[in-house]
């Protein structure tokens, strides 16, 4: 650029003066840092850098210095403006952050207000207890089988080992209906006979699901109750593989120190039968053996009547209820709390148990 | 089985340091469940000692006699005790617990002044020591029994220990001293004498007394003795009848105090006649169908065909086996006796038993099942103990009429209990343990003992070896691992839509299946409706309550009526489960044996009348959706909750939008113009909306309560879903407004927008439904945001706004739609 045809009066080179770049860039620094916020430094942008700012008049001094001056002159003016603008940046800077962190606070809430403008719901525990177990299953290797609840009486009794003189088997224990050859499943045992008849062994399953029994509901009854039952058919299996997996089971549910203890037992459809205890480390009142199930080796009979040859294969059944399980570990004290459906109960569990 | 340790103690030598833990431990793993095991020492606490009443005198101006007595209880100076009781007189041993003392119950005993007397002490009856239910007077003890001021636990049988067992079904020795004796000497392995094991007489050539048994499956043993000429006032002693109080039995009198304690002993229900109250010879049958027969309880049974009675000339006289009779039976003062001890068929017992609802001790035993080997024994017992205590004369004679086989040999393979334990058992070990339950084993064929007919399979001695041989030392295995194949696509179902709707703010419930049969008027059901026919329990808890639920709704709704009367405004509820549709044509089906499987056949048709039970899912919502709060105000839940409720299942289930089609239809509950009906590929799978009115009024249901119902098992599994190609190319929004008959359904008309549209349409949103004077009587304007998208390219306008008016297009030929502003 060249600045020959400029009209200034060189005599007014006295912006050029070191004492009146110093000057400017001091007045400049004053003002700057007099700037309250980002609009009063805004509007002294344009006295200090704008064209009629004194850095601006001076640069445009330079065209009047003879040629070895301008050199000089000209980094000077460079120094000065750069001052000037590095003053203006380092202001601009410290008001954004001030503005900033202003803005910050003045958009403070209270985190604590509630917002549940969208309730949620929840699952029952019998329902995410259940399928908890039914998952620990899975991982074993089992199929979860589901099965009518009103059943043929056969699936439910005879092909059980439970005959037709079997107390159970009268109306004071078993919900019957005016359907000929059907009752409510006493347990969940059918689905077992179920599988047994349409698969061949090796077979891994459990059924979980509702049961019935005459029972009134009171604090630890109910007329309909929910259970898990397990059964497991293969050449080779014994009692020592019931152990193995209900005590495996138990540590899943209820931690490593877990562990089933045994007390002969009698039901028809296995023999040698148990129930079992489970140490539940977890109980509110201490640590102690809590009744949980029975089990067994699949008796003969129930495997002859369900296809299976009891010659070749052996096989474990164990059952537990998931009501009285959801009981001790969870504490629930009253079967009540559980069929009613109060909202109070179940939303306490939330989506899991 | 109730009993004491003294009693077991007779016949195995058990620990003489046995604790109670100890015990207890050994019957459980014996497979014996321990209701109770009570120290009698421990129920009385304190000093409880024997005194001698010195002087009583007569307290009077009170509402009952009273007696102020002083008592020599061993010490300086005698005991002044203030009594209730008359029973007794100056010089007589007493029983008296001291102040400091504490009876059963928590009662305990202090100094007190009572009826104007110091009163230090209590002299006790049998009630309040627990020994019996004996309030008539105080315990006087025989002359001599103890000095004053001894402990008075012993004398009056207070050192026992009680023991209260629960048997299983199939263990009927067990519920007999002989039998747990047994097990606990082959549980701590020392000495079992047999009480059975004596010396009897055997049969003779001539009876005692004439009797026939005509049938012998249900009668397979009789035996009977005859005593004359005892002393009818004969009591029984003092041991037998604190056994049998032990045991929860009444004492009787000698002659049935006798049967009941050698039942209590042996396990032999034995029965007593009045000789002279038979009328000529005995005969064993089955009853004759309308039979009639009082039995002892005072109660006229009708018998059945199958019940076994005994006979006179004048009929039946008592029901064998479960209750004598009126007439025959042992009465005050009867002095010739014909004891009977026979054996009958469990499974006739049972029958007989559950059809008069007579579970008697007898009764329970002989269901169990009782060794026939005990009636020789039984009678040999009885008949001298009670000559011995009430004199009279043996009939030489005795009769026996044994029809009994003999227990069958069972096979054992030698390594069956390893191969089904778990855990190797040799053959000597197997022959120990079966050997100390009573079986001969020689070889692999094991003669199980008379006394345990419960054993017949080989399985039936796996499980002795395992038991004996203790559970506990069984180890774990976790056995060969299976090939699962995960949950089935209906119960991933299940837990998707369970989870989508809890985060949606509905509460699972399960209630029970059980409706009463006014719940399909309430809910408004047609005649016709097939949700009218439900099974029927034929022994429901609640006779209001019988039927099985055919849809959730019905009990749904009265847990939500249950939770709005616990105070709960905003309800939102839910619950899967199955239902229960009968078949109208459903018959017996065919009988199917346990010999071997059913065939295929077979299977199929006794299949075919087991109801359908698909499973459900049903919301139901009252109240608020949404809550007032600080932020504003709340919304409430309406037919349109219950509809996205629908929705959200069927999302869950991985059913696409696309294949869901919600359209009006009318189905009871629902109110008919709130009513919509959700279709999958076409095919209805259920309804959601407001419910009616009526309904809405007969339940008692707040206003405007909605609810859905949906059938899971009709929806299509979860298809595997087709990725969908993502353009980056930006899209191009324009919104219309179409006015619009108010009746045609946004539904349709979003669905023509959409084909209208063609393949660059991306979405398309309702934003707004207006209806104004403007518009016309009975129109309104939809607005629809549209988002168009190419894959390929940067739309323009113009292709825009053709796409928009193809839409626009379909919408006006179809509904006469008009753009608004137009």
């Amino acid at each position: 650029m060249s600045y020959r045809n400029d009209p200034y009066d060189p005599k007014q080179a006295v912006l050029l003066a070191p004492e009146s770049l110093e000057a400017a860039v001091a007045d400049a620094e004053k003002a700057f840092a007099r700037a309250t916020d980002l609009d009063a430094l805004a509007a002294l942008k344009p006295a200090h850098l704008g064209d009629r700012s004194p850095v601006s008049l001076a640069r445009r001094e330079i065209g009047s210095l003879p040629p070895a001056a301008k050199s000089d002159a000209g980094k000077r003016v460079n120094v000065a403006r750069q001052a000037v603008q590095g003053a203006y940046d380092a202001r601009l800077a410290e008001l954004e952050a001030d503005r900033a962190a202003r803005v910050l606070v003045e958009e403070r809430v209270d985190v604590t207000l509630p917002w549940t403008r969208r309730p949620r719901g929840a699952r029952h525990p019998l329902t995410t207890l259940m399928e908890h177990m039914g998952d620990v299953f899975v991982g074993m290797g089992y199929d979860i089988v589901d099965g009518p609840e009103l059943e043929l009486e056969w699936a439910n009794f005879d092909a059980l080992n439970i005959g037709p003189d079997n107390p159970v088997r009268g109306a004071s224990d078993t919900f019957f209906v005016d359907l000929p050859g059907l009752v409510m499943r006493t347990h969940t045992s059918p689905g077992q006979v179920r599988t047994m008849l349409t698969r061949t062994p090796p077979i891994h399953i459990v059924s979980p699901g509702r049961a019935y029994r005459t029972d009134e509901l009171d604090a630890t009854h109910s007329p309909v109750f929910h259970q898990i039952e397990g059964l497991v058919i293969d050449e080779g299996i014994t009692m020592a593989h019931l152990r193995g997996t209900l005590d495996h089971f138990a540590r899943a549910m209820f931690g490593p120190d877990a562990r089933t203890r045994w007390r002969p037992h009698y039901f028809p459809f296995t023999e040698p039968s148990a129930e079992f205890d489970v140490w539940f480390a977890q109980h509110r009142d201490g640590p102690r053996w809590v009744e949980w199930g029975g089990c067994g080796m699949v008796n003969p009979r129930v495997l002859t009547a369900c296809g299976i040859d009891p010659a070749k294969y052996s096989g474990f059944a164990f059952g537990m209820g998931v009501e009285r399980t959801l009981m001790f570990r969870n504490g629930v004290s009253d079967m009540h709390d559980m069929v009613e459906g109060d909202v109070r109960f179940t939303t306490n569990f939330g989506m899991e148990s | 089985m109730k009993t004491s340790l003294s009693w077991l103690r007779e016949y195995v030598e058990l620990p003489a340091d046995l604790t109670a833990e100890r015990l207890d431990l050994a019957l459980t793993n014996l497979g014996m469940e321990v209701e109770s095991i009570v120290d009698q020492a421990a129920t009385v606490q304190g000093d409880l000692v024997v005194g001698r009443v010195l002087t009583i005198e007569e307290l009077t101006g009170f509402k009952k006699p009273i007696r102020f007595c002083t008592v020599d209880v061993g010490r300086d100076t005698p005991q002044e005790i203030v009594c209730g009781a008359r029973n007794f007189a100056e010089g007589d041993l007493v029983v008296v617990v001291l102040p400091g003392g504490e009876l059963p119950g928590g009662f305990r005993i202090g100094a007190r002044k009572t009826y104007g007397r110091n009163s230090h002490g209590m002299i006790c009856s049998a009630a309040e020591l627990g020994l019996s239910g004996d309030h008539s007077g105080i315990i006087v003890l025989p002359v001599g029994a103890a000095a004053p001021g001894s402990d008075a636990r012993p004398v009056v049988g207070l050192d026992d220990v009680l023991v209260e067992v629960e048997v299983t079904p199939d263990r009927g020795y067990e519920m007999s001293v002989r039998g747990i004796a047994r097990e606990l000497a082959t549980h701590f392995g020392v000495a079992y004498t047999d009480p059975a094991a004596l010396p009897f007489q055997a049969a003779t050539a001539d009876s005692p007394w004439p009797v026939a048994v005509e049938d012998t499956v249900g009668c397979d043993r009789y035996s009977a003795r005859v005593v004359r000429g005892i002393d009818p006032a004969a009591q029984s002693p003092e041991w037998m009848q604190r056994r049998l109080i032990q045991a929860g039995i009444r004492a009787i009198s000698l002659p049935v105090d006798i049967t009941n304690y050698l039942m209590l002993e042996l396990g032999q229900p034995m029965h007593v006649f009045d000789l002279q109250r038979l009328s000529g010879g005995l005969v064993v049958r089955r009853a004759r169908p309308g039979e009639k027969l009082t039995t002892l309880d005072g109660v006229a049974r009708v018998l059945d065909a199958e019940d076994m009675v005994i006979c006179d000339e004048t009929g039946p006289i008592s029901l064998a086996a479960v209750m004598g009779g009126e007439t025959s039976e042992w009465q005050e003062g009867t002095v010739d006796v014909l004891l009977e001890a026979a054996h009958w068929d469990p499974v006739m017992v049972g029958r007989t038993a559950r059809r008069h609802k007579l579970f008697s001790e007898a009764a329970k035993r002989w269901e169990r099942g009782v060794d026939p080997q005990l009636t020789l024994p039984a009678l040999e017992r009885a008949v001298a103990i009670l000559v011995e205590h009430a004199g009279g004369t043996v009939d030489e004679r005795v009769l026996d009429l044994d029809h009994v086989a003999p227990p069958a040999a069972i096979h054992l393979p030698a390594d069956l209990p390893s191969r089904i334990i778990g855990l190797p058992y040799g053959p000597d070990r197997i022959a120990e343990l079966l050997t100390a339950v009573g079986c001969t084993v020689a070889g692999s064929d094991v003669v199980p003992p008379t006394w345990r007919p419960d054993l017949l399979t080989p399985i039936d001695l796996v499980e002795e070896v395992a038991r004996l041989g203790g559970y506990n030392d069984i180890p774990s295995v976790l056995p060969p691992t299976g090939a699962s194949n995960g949950l089935t696509p209906a119960q991933r179902r299940r837990r998707s839509i369970g989870r989508a709707l809890a985060e949606n703010g509905y509460v699972e419930v399960l209630s029970y299946p059980f409706v009463a049969p006014g719940v399909a008027d309430q809910l408004g059901l047609p005649a016709d409706d097939p949700r009218r026919s439900a099974a029927r329990l034929t022994n429901p808890l609640s006779e209001e309550e019988p039927l099985l639920r055919t849809n959730l709704l019905g009990p749904l709704l009265g847990t939500l009526k249950r939770n709005l009367g616990r105070g709960h405004r905003d309800v939102a509820l839910f619950e899967a489960g199955t239902v229960f549709l009968p078949h109208l044509t459903a018959t017996a089906p065919p009988v199917l044996g346990v010999d071997r499987p059913p065939t295929a056949e077979e299977w199929a048709q006794a299949n075919a009348i087991v109801p359908e039970q698909p499973w459900h899912l049903a919301a139901a919502l009252a109240g608020d959706a949404e809550p007032a709060g600080w932020w504003g105000s709340g919304r409430p839940a309406t037919w349109a909750d219950a509809v996205e409720a629908a929705r959200v299942a069927l999302s869950a289930a991985g059913v696409p939008a696309g294949r869901v089609t919600v359209t009006a239809g009318v189905r009871a509950p629902w109110h008919p113009g709130r009513c919509a009906e959700i279709r999958v590929d076409g095919e209805v799978v259920g309804h959601a909306g407001e419910l009616h009115p009526a309904v809405i009024s007969a339940l008692e249901l707040p206003k405007r309560t909605s609810a859905m119902e949906l059938d899971l098992d009709a929806l299509p599994d979860a298809p595997v879903v087709d990725a969908r190609h993502i353009s980056t190319f930006p899209p191009a929004l324009i919104d219309v407004a179409l006015v619009l008959d108010a009746t045609v359904p946004a539904g349709e008309v979003q669905a023509a927008l959409a084909e209208g549209a063609g393949q660059l349409l991306e979405s398309v949103s309702l934003f707004d439904v207006y209806e104004s004077a403007q518009l016309g009587e009975g129109k309104r304007s939809l607005a629809y945001k549209l988002t168009f998208r190419a894959p390929d390219r940067t739309l323009t306008s113009e292709e825009t706004i053709a796409a928009r008016d193809a839409a626009v297009a379909v919408t006006a030929s179809r509904f006469g739609a008009t753009l608004r502003g137009a």
